[in-house]
């Protein structure tokens, strides 16, 4: 049986890290559109329309792949854990129905409307089909994030006669607070993701001197957007989780800093690596009582290691929590300092001529990724051993009558499909952005290309 | 509240059938329809808005399903493992063959795609109706009500099952034959020329092997598992859900000859509705009958489903929600309202 367990998450985790490629790049792009589309708006300049479409492109693809992709995600929870679903399906089936009821049929209607229908709509229709799919994308993010806060801080529910969650208060499970947090942290993550391919795309044009505008445009918004998200991830969104943590998961704090022993006046470490059976970090570089400041806004508070909680309740990979929570934080850091250089170049406006900045920015493309899934690898292991944190462990929720075999195929099959999809997407989005912002769009420069 | 969250499940499954019903009837068809290039742009620009919204009725069923009948989505989809993920891999297949089509031109590119879109689209409609059939005909459960399903055994409806039977298969054979129907009068309702002529043809053609497929189905359903007549006896009314398919399937035919093609197309969605609601009547108080032992193992309404509160408070919401949702779709089919042009007279393509 255990032997199953890991294959079962394993084929979650590989399932989920890959979806989410996709939603965060279109979270964060359905804003950029909606505000290209506002801009174009408000000063009728066809410039703005333009770069909307080519956007446009690069949204549905991923948008495609965000749903094909999507739908394994809400199956899973029936297929590979059914004893969760049997106990937890009368409460978080609940925020699980409302995404599919309120925000896809938005999101898709108007995606259609959005991709199909600009000449049928005039500029006012068209606009609206940009808010309409901004707000379905971020709903449904919103219902997204408040099941999983469900499974992180259990509120709402009752136990019934039969071992199962009912729901007991339908305000408490939608205004979670700790969702809260954890949506303004993820969609702030997911603009930066925007922001970042944005302004990645405009300075490959600049630097090989294509489509010129558009690449200042592109880095124009990029730039100014993503350094304002920036800014909001670290604080207040990013302090605000991290005080939930403190709060209600103490045991995935000390895990995640690699606190192992309790301490006051703990110190914040930033590099170093955790050796578990010795509980100790190994080749530390830490900041002298930081993380008692950033946990409890004093410099010589005491802070719980791990060693105050009973070893079965740690999460049981403390490195990989360790190490994907750094990264995340890590990054974060570093997208500040190179958005707020290109932001004050910007202002004074020789960001354009800067090849040391084009050639940042354009490089970054790949890490606000890494970081929104460092990010979720920090929530999801950090949340471990409990499927929901506190009532019910991991091993206690997955489908007892399928098996390692079983589970294997469907895995193997998984990242073979994915694999060719990743490939696709990374050709066709080439492609998009090889063709760039052309003034006039018809289709046969897609039909004679090759 | 158990038997209303039943009727709206139903109803939502039922939705969902009759809109993506079309576009992977169309899929099944248009390697056969449209003869070139053009043509096949043609047919997929008649789906191109509106098949991501049609696939959501899926997904927002599987949501609603999940939180009014948690003990059935984890029976099911765990005992359901093996087909299931394949669904959803025919799913990938289907939605990134569509999308991905338009993008390259040349050659191979469609050419690749088009027969993807046909491929999912054929096994996609067997899985469906394999599904359906599984759930007719039962499934071992055990105690704890719970089971696996292998794809196959020794294809019999009888012991330990496994998800293809002769019965499984027939009612898969039938649900592809029935949605290719629904495939052709939408291509009927939606093109010009040619291709219009084509899909009458089609849909003309269709109609005798559907309806041959449809009297055999019932036959066989009936005499493999006689309980699903004592609804009917119990409660006379629900014969309009077998008269109301009947009526479909003849109108199709009738309507087809006299080249009535949106009412052709009304036709083929009340045939639909109609055997679909058929098989949820008989089924009734039954979600997931056990084919160890009916009486003792199965899944009724009342046993699956989760506590009143959560059901109560979801009906306010799924309510406003579908309003929501009917708006929607009547926006967007009124939008894309009308016959589509050729592939060379319309310039606006999606991307």
């Amino acid at each position: 049986m255990g032997d199953a367990l890991a294959v079962h998450r394993l084929q979650f985790a590989f399932t989920i890290t890959f979806h989410y490629i996709f939603p965060q790049l279109t979270m964060g792009l359905a804003l950029l559109i909606f505000i290209l589309k506002t801009a174009a708006l408000r000063t009728g300049d066809e410039q703005w329309n333009r770069a909307a479409r080519f956007w446009a492109h690069i949204f549905g693809i991923s948008f495609a792949l965000g749903v094909v992709t999507g739908i394994p995600m809400e199956f899973q929870f029936g297929t590979n854990w059914s004893e969760f679903s049997r106990l937890a399906g009368g409460v978080i089936g609940q925020t699980l129905a409302m995404e599919g009821v309120f925000s896809f049929f938005l999101e898709s209607s108007f995606l259609g409307i959005f991709l199909f229908g600009e000449k049928r709509l005039g500029p006012l229709g068209h606009w609206f089909s940009s808010l309409m799919m901004f707000l379905g994308s971020w709903l449904s993010g919103y219902l997204i994030v408040q099941t999983n806060a469900w499974m992180q801080h259990p509120v709402g529910y009752a136990v019934a006669a039969d071992g199962s969650f009912q729901l007991q208060s339908f305000w408490a499970l939608l205004l979670n607070p700790w969702g809260l947090w954890q949506y303004a942290h993820t969609m702030l993550g997911a603009v930066q993701t925007g922001c970042f391919v944005m302004a990645a795309v405009g300075a490959y044009y600049l630097l090989s001197r294509l489509h010129e505008d558009y690449g200042k445009l592109f880095i124009r918004t990029g730039v100014i957007v993503g350094i304002l998200a920036a800014f909001l991830q670290l604080f207040p969104t990013g302090d605000g989780q991290g005080v939930m943590i403190s709060t209600y998961q103490p045991t995935t704090l000390a895990a995640m800093e690699g606190l192992f022993q309790t301490q006051p006046g703990a110190p914040l470490a930033l590099i170093g690596q955790p050796d578990v059976p010795r509980q100790r970090l190994d080749n530390p570089l830490t900041i002298p009582r930081m993380l008692s400041f950033l946990t409890y806004r004093k410099w010589t508070a005491q802070v719980r290691g791990l060693d105050q909680f009973p070893q079965s309740n740690w999460p049981d990979n403390i490195e990989l929590l360790y190490f994907s929570y750094h990264i995340m934080v890590g990054l974060g850091t570093i997208f500040i300092a190179i958005l707020a250089i290109a932001a004050w170049k910007l202002l004074r406006g020789t960001l354009f001529q800067s090849k040391l900045m084009l050639w940042t920015l354009m490089l970054a493309l790949p890490f606000p990724f890494i970081a929104n899934i460092a990010g979720w690898i920090t929530a999801e292991v950090g949340r471990q051993p409990w499927i929901i944190y506190g009532l019910m462990r991991t091993s206690a929720g997955v489908s007892p009558l399928v098996s390692a075999g079983n589970a294997w195929f469907t895995l193997i099959g998984f990242m073979g499909m994915y694999g060719i999809l990743a490939m696709l997407f990374l050709f066709l989005v080439y492609r998009e952005i090889e063709h760039g912002p052309a003034p006039e769009h018809l289709p046969e420069r897609r039909a004679h290309v090759l | 509240m158990g038997t209303i969250w039943f009727w709206l499940v139903s109803i939502m499954l039922a939705g969902y059938v009759v809109l993506d019903g079309f576009d992977i009837g169309v899929g099944i068809l248009h390697l056969w329809i449209a003869r070139d290039d053009a043509e096949r742009r043609t047919v997929i620009r008649s789906i191109g808005p509106v098949w991501d919204g049609n696939e959501v009725w899926l997904i927002a069923a599987g949501g609603t399903l999940y939180f009014a009948f948690p003990a059935l989505y984890a029976t099911g989809f765990s005992g359901f493992y093996l087909p299931l993920i394949m669904v959803l891999w025919l799913l990938i297949l289907r939605g990134v063959s569509l999308e991905f089509r338009g993008h390259v031109g040349g050659h191979i590119w469609p050419v690749l795609w088009d027969a993807g879109f046909a491929l999912a689209s054929i096994l996609l409609a067997i899985f469906y109706g394999a599904a359906l059939g599984n759930v007719v005909r039962g499934v071992p459960l055990d105690p704890y009500r719970r089971f696996f399903e292998p794809l196959w055994t020794d294809f019999q409806p009888r012991g330990q099952t496994g998800i293809l039977d002769w019965y499984t298969v027939l009612v898969g054979i039938t649900a592809l034959a029935a949605l290719a129907l629904h495939g052709a009068a939408w291509l009927a309702y939606k093109t010009e020329g040619e291709l219009n002529e084509r899909a009458f043809q089609c849909l003309r053609t269709l109609w005798w092997p559907v309806a041959l497929l449809t009297v055999t189905i019932t036959i066989v359903s009936f005499r493999l598992e006689p309980w699903l007549l004592w609804d009917f006896r119990a409660n006379p009314w629900g014969f309009i859900f077998p008269v109301l398919a009947l009526a479909g399937l003849l109108g199709v035919l009738w309507f087809a000859r006299d080249g009535h093609d949106a009412a052709a197309f009304g036709a083929s969605c009340a045939y639909l509705i109609g055997m679909l609601t058929s098989v949820t009547f008989s089924l009734y108080p039954n979600v997931l009958p056990s084919s160890v032992s009916p009486i003792h193992f199965g899944l009724t309404v009342s046993n699956a489903r989760a506590a009143d509160y959560g059901l109560k408070i979801g009906l306010v919401w799924w309510l406003i929600g579908m309003a929501l949702v009917a708006g929607y779709t009547t926006f967007v089919y009124r939008s894309f309202a009308g016959k589509v042009g050729t592939a060379d007279t319309e310039t606006e393509e999606g991307y």
